[in-house]
């Protein structure tokens, strides 16, 4: 069963890409190569442009390859939650050897599935947003001419974030890792011909490549300090290795903490972490389902995952975890502010994933690790479902993104906005203490509160600044793009028009995860039952009692998360819906720092002069200076020179190939040479 | 065996030369005639060649399928046989072959000579990785240039004569050197037999220096090292397809063969005294020229540095002396025979339509040629170690073996991991998409069935060896751990010295 649901995506990618697409369709003849018949061939390659998220092509191909890839995912899906549920009820770890992969000298590594709680709770995730988008993406993509290698990607990404979360060690880990990478730099490109995506596409996968740089040497000192890459091995020597130093480049240093701190690094370029974080907002150039399933709700976790997975590392290297909770804090309130002033509908949810990240990342920094994977739980429900909002609101729209010509959509696409209202409604957190409320409510106040309870004060404060930018930023989004006067042209709104139900399940399904998600399952990932939910699957050490001390901290600080929330969303109603023309004049009046909330901290222009420019003009010069004058001048072209020189004069035998003559010779003189040295010991 | 197969398998190529050479006929017919002739030679060689794995004893770390004759009169023997480290690098040129004819059926020029010279160089080529006397390694090594050079000399492109002069002054100045220490080791221990050269002491350390480093000269400029590598991207350039594809493939693990075979097990003090010395060259090697690499505005030229760029990681690997890096190195050599070779093959399949190597030439290729598109990404996932592909496997066990014993040198050299992703997708992007919108591209049609029966194989076992690289890892292992026992010797004898000195 636990090969089925992993596998069963592999099978539908790779049907679906071999014999679903037009991959052999143009397969030419040598005839036609080397007979120099070029007109014979002259029908010009079909223009193919595509502005946003448009869907002005035609489909004319087979559809099984759509219905194949699909159908495979809901039966994983059903899968995972039979799994799930299980576990629910008796948590017992299981570890299914594959195939052995890596082994040389004492590196032993395979491919294995390892199913505990973590494990499980991320099937679910995966397998379900996955399962909706690919449905989703039947009626969103459904004029593409593309379609098949679309779905064959979605399953491809499905498959290598399947063994990322399944892996029983790093190497296999680092296979999804980077599998995931793949698949996300191949649908950012989706749309091959946009200059911009092409562009996206490459930043996403050689940022994520920097945090795999840290990631890998973050294996290569496991198992120099282990002697293993293996969990089991690892996690049981861990204690052993507290208070062990490591020698890294020229330091002694506590092993934990570099071997941490590198793995973080890894985690930090795939949840796009402050200072990595640049890639997620560019990656929205790929098709919306997409930015669902992979920049919201599965891969950007990935490194959420990978340090609960780690969590017998860090719980024992508390420097390490402070990094984590600094880093996570300023993320969360980053890429909070940078969202407020974003008018790109995608843009927005983006950095919004970004700052959500953000707070997971704190919660595993002060030890909460199930919190973490809580929230990230609750967030795939209600991001998958605003960014397929967002799809819904953009395919209305006849592909328009900007939120600036949106407005007044609430009463053309009345299920949608119900939709995207849920959808908000979770991720600012409403709802009301020892009642009820959205998914946000239990997991992201459990974070604010968490941090409080560890003394973690700068991050508390980071992180309620970024509750309240949350609320402002997300009911921005939503006046903004259903409330108000339309400001797109007449033509455009003439065409706004509900999403079939093909689009809408999705959304129904998502939304429901999005209103009881926290509310059903809170007891079992951090509150009574936790204990037995999680047994081995996450590590806390003894003295580690954040479950317990989160909920007993004070009124007022209980309350922050919801105050800051309720004034965010007084803010956006004034801003957005009682006086509209006052953004416009605040952004005047404190136009420095709107400007810079604008340009993102100008990250990008930074990156630009400090790694990329400097990168390039280094290979020019040491092309043409380096190997062209040094190397060449002084090795064989001034040789040459002199070689020339005398061969002009000398030598004009024949016309050509003196130079054969030249080494036929050498080789001679050469043979002779050693037949004399060997002969003359004789 | 009873009857010599490594001999069987080395000189087939010969007799199907000399099959070539006799025929007769008008132009045409004697060139359909030579191309399939040197297809059935090099696909019955494969088909012979695939005995060797099956006559091979996984858990014998010696030379297997041994074959002895006198020679040149008793001054010299014809020793052949193969161990795990050379037995991969064997079936790596063998399967190859086949791949390169099939690459050249549509060379129009001197057909006859041009097949000849190919199988001539198959023959030397699995020779050398077979030769267990240092004369017959020696001639071997040394006349597989002759083939190459005249492949690039009259197959290659405009400036063939400057590359292929460039490609022989540079392998001359280390050949000379290695005929000279190969000199200096016979007067020396009296026999040029390899395995009686590999028994532990045969050299003392000081000797070890000298001959350590003129065989460094030669196996260098092979591999090739910074900063002896400008030649490879100026022969690659010229090269011929198939020509591309051997000397990536197959000359440039000479090198890494020479290393594994004579530098670290026959010198072992002297390859721990200059460990550093190689390290600071590899990943000179690896930074320098993936930044370079970045900059190329020809196919083939930035394919030739993202070459020497892995070939850092081997030298790097091999001299780790760890069973990691040098099990990392073997496959890395493997890997690299596939993929770069496919690479060059991939060139190949637009530059015969083109007849240009230049990167801004083309743009948008996915529209008209899906098939090429895929394999080329592939391919160039491969390029970048994508777990999953065999690129993978062999840089990451490198830098796991490199990072055991020196965490600056595998700090450094993992950035290569970064640039190398930076600058293969940038090819990639600026060849394949983007709008079609050259008009003389939009004739182009995809690959042709003959491409892709090229192309498949490597890319088949590109992937095999990425997901189940066990079958080379096995073949290595115990050879692998022979060697290094020469260099544990070694190292107790350094920490002896050290310690006393304390």
């Amino acid at each position: 069963m636990y090969q089925a649901i992993v596998f069963l995506p592999l099978l539908g990618a790779l049907v679906a890409g071999l014999f679903g697409t037009s991959l052999f369709k143009n397969m030419g003849r040598d005839a036609d190569v080397y007979g120099g018949h070029h007109d014979a061939h002259g029908h010009g390659g079909h223009e193919e442009h595509h502005g946003h998220d448009d869907h002005h092509g035609h489909y004319h191909g087979p559809v099984w390859p759509m219905y194949l890839t699909t159908a495979l995912l809901f039966v994983s899906a059903a899968l995972s939650w039979y799994v799930f549920v299980g576990f629910l009820h008796h948590p017992e770890p299981v570890k299914v050897e594959v195939l052995r992969w890596i082994s040389s000298g004492t590196l032993t590594s395979s491919w294995a599935l390892r199913i505990d709680t973590l494990t499980a709770v991320m099937l679910v995730v995966v397998n379900s947003v996955s399962a909706l988008v690919h449905l989703y993406s039947l009626g969103y993509m459904s004029h593409d001419e593309h379609q098949p290698r679309f779905f064959a990607y979605l399953s491809l990404f499905t498959f290598a974030m399947l063994m990322l979360v399944t892996s029983d060690n790093l190497i296999q880990m680092f296979f999804g890792w980077e599998g995931v990478g793949l698949a996300s730099y191949l649908l950012i490109g989706f749309w091959y011909t946009r200059a911009s995506a092409n562009a996206a596409a490459i930043k996403a996968f050689v940022v994520n490549r920097v945090g795999d740089f840290g990631f890998a040497l973050g294996i290569f000192g496991v198992f120099l300090a282990f002697g293993s890459v293996e969990f089991d091995t690892i996690f049981a020597g861990a204690q052993g290795a507290v208070g062990k130093s490591i020698h890294f480049l020229s330091w002694d240093l506590d092993a934990l903490t570099v071997l941490c701190l590198l793995l973080f690094m890894g985690a930090m370029g795939k949840s796009a972490q402050f200072l990595l974080h640049t890639w997620l907002p560019d990656a929205m150039e790929g098709p919306t389902p997409v930015s669902a399933l992979i920049h919201a709700a599965t891969m950007v976790t990935a490194g959420v995952f990978l340090v609960a997975r780690m969590s017998p590392l860090f719980e024992l290297a508390p420097a390490a975890r402070e990094v984590v909770v600094i880093v996570g804090a300023v993320t969360a309130f980053f890429a909070a502010t940078v969202g407020l002033v974003q008018n790109d509908i995608k843009r927005v949810i983006a950095y919004s994933t970004c700052s959500q990240l953000g707070y997971m990342f704190v919660a595993l920094g002060v030890g909460g690790y199930g919190i973490a994977i809580f929230h990230l739980f609750t967030h795939a429900f209600f991001k998958a479902l605003l960014f397929l909002g967002a799809g819904s609101v953009i395919h209305a729209m006849s592909g328009e993104q900007d939120m600036r010509k949106m407005g007044g959509l609430a009463p053309h696409i009345r299920v949608t906005w119900a939709m995207m209202l849920i959808g908000t409604l979770a991720l600012t957190g409403v709802g009301i203490p020892g009642l009820f409320g959205f998914a946000g409510f239990y997991s992201k106040d459990a974070i604010i509160e968490a941090s409080f309870a560890t003394n973690h004060g700068l991050a508390f404060g980071l992180l309620v600044i970024a509750a309240f930018c949350t609320s402002f930023y997300s009911w921005r989004l939503a006046f903004m793009t259903f409330n108000g006067a339309p400001r797109a042209d007449k033509e455009v709104m003439e065409h706004v028009h509900e999403s079939g139900q093909i689009m809408l399940i999705p959304l129904y399904l998502l939304g429901i995860g999005a209103i009881v998600a926290g509310f059903v399952f809170s007891g079992y990932f951090i509150g009574h039952h936790e204990q037995e939910f999680w047994g081995n699957a996450i590590f806390r050490s003894a003295e580690n009692q954040v479950i317990r001390e989160m909920h007993e901290v004070p009124g007022l600080v209980k309350w922050s998360a919801t105050i800051a929330m309720l004034a965010g969303l007084l803010l956006a109603i004034l801003f957005y819906i009682r006086n509209t023309a006052l953004p416009a004049r605040l952004a005047k009046q404190h136009w420095p720092i709107y400007k810079f909330l604008l340009n993102k901290w100008y990250f990008d222009e930074l990156y630009d002069f400090i790694f990329v420019r400097p990168a390039m003009w280094l290979g020019r010069v040491l092309w043409k200076k380096g190997d062209g004058a040094v190397i060449d001048g002084l090795g064989p072209d001034g040789v040459s020179a002199r070689v020339g020189d005398v061969t002009t004069q000398v030598v004009k035998l024949q016309t050509g190939y003196v130079y054969h003559y030249a080494f036929a010779m050498l080789i001679g003189v050469a043979a002779l040479a050693s037949w004399f040295a060997f002969g003359g010991t004789h | 065996m009873d009857w010599p197969l490594l001999s069987a398998v080395t000189f087939l190529p010969l007799v199907g030369a000399l099959a070539i050479l006799l025929a007769r006929g008008d132009d045409e017919g004697a060139a359909r005639y030579a191309r399939w002739a040197a297809l059935w030679t090099t696909l019955v060689v494969f088909l012979l060649s695939l005995l060797i794995p099956l006559n091979f004893n996984l858990a014998e770390p010696g030379f297997q399928l041994v074959e002895n004759r006198a020679w040149m009169g008793g001054l010299a023997t014809y020793r052949m046989g193969v161990d795990g480290i050379s037995m991969p690098l064997v079936m790596l040129t063998t399967f190859l072959m086949p791949i390169c004819i099939l690459a050249s059926w549509r060379v129009e020029k001197r057909v006859r000579e041009y097949m000849i010279a190919f199988l001539v160089l198959e023959t030397l080529m699995i020779g050398v990785f077979c030769a267990l006397d240092l004369v017959l390694f020696y001639v071997l090594f040394e006349a597989g240039l002759i083939p190459m050079f005249l492949i690039i000399g009259i197959w290659g492109g405009p400036r063939r004569v400057y590359a292929s002069f460039k490609f022989f002054l540079y392998t001359l100045l280390g050949s000379v050197l290695m005929l000279l220490a190969i000199i200096a080791m016979y007067w020396h221990a009296g026999t040029t037999d390899i395995v009686a050269l590999l028994k532990p002491g045969v050299f003392p350390a000081s000797m070890q220096t000298w001959l350590w480093l003129a065989f460094f000269a030669s196996f260098a400029v092979k591999m090739p090292m910074w900063p002896v590598h400008t030649w490879l991207p100026d022969a690659h350039v010229e090269a011929p397809t198939a020509g591309s594809v051997i000397l990536a493939a197959i000359l440039l693990k000479m090198g890494g063969y020479g290393f594994l075979r004579f530098s670290v097990p026959m010198f072992p003090d002297a390859s721990l005294y200059f460990q550093d010395f190689v390290y600071v060259l590899s990943v000179v090697a690896i930074i320098y020229t993936s930044l370079v690499a970045l900059m190329q505005e020809d196919m083939k030229k930035l394919i030739a540095y993202s070459s020497v760029a892995h070939m850092g990681f081997v030298t790097m690997g091999i001299f780790s002396l760890t069973r990691q890096g040098i099990d990392g190195a073997v496959f890395q050599m493997i890997s690299h025979g596939l993929i770069s070779g496919a690479l060059f093959l991939c060139v190949g399949v637009v530059y015969d339509r083109m007849h240009t190597r230049e990167i801004a030439a083309y743009g948008g290729l996915v529209n008209r040629m899906p098939l090429f598109a895929a394999v080329f990404m592939l391919l160039t996932m491969g390029n970048v170690g994508l777990p999953g592909t065999s690129g993978f496997v062999g840089e990451f066990l490198t830098l796991l073996g490199t990072f055991q014993n020196n965490t600056w040198v595998a700090f450094f050299a993992t950035t290569g991991v970064i640039l190398s992703a930076a600058y293969a997708l940038w090819l990639y992007r600026r060849v394949t998409y983007g709008a079609l919108e050259k008009p003389e591209l939009k004739w182009m049609p995809d690959m042709t069935p003959r491409e892709l029966v090229c192309l498949a194989p490597l890319v088949v076992f590109t992937i095999l060896f990425g997901v189940y690289p066990a079958p080379v890892l096995d073949t290595v292992s115990a050879s692998v751990e022979n060697l290094l026992k020469s260099v544990q010797v070694a190292q107790a004898s350094l920490d002896a010295v050290t310690l006393s000195m304390k």
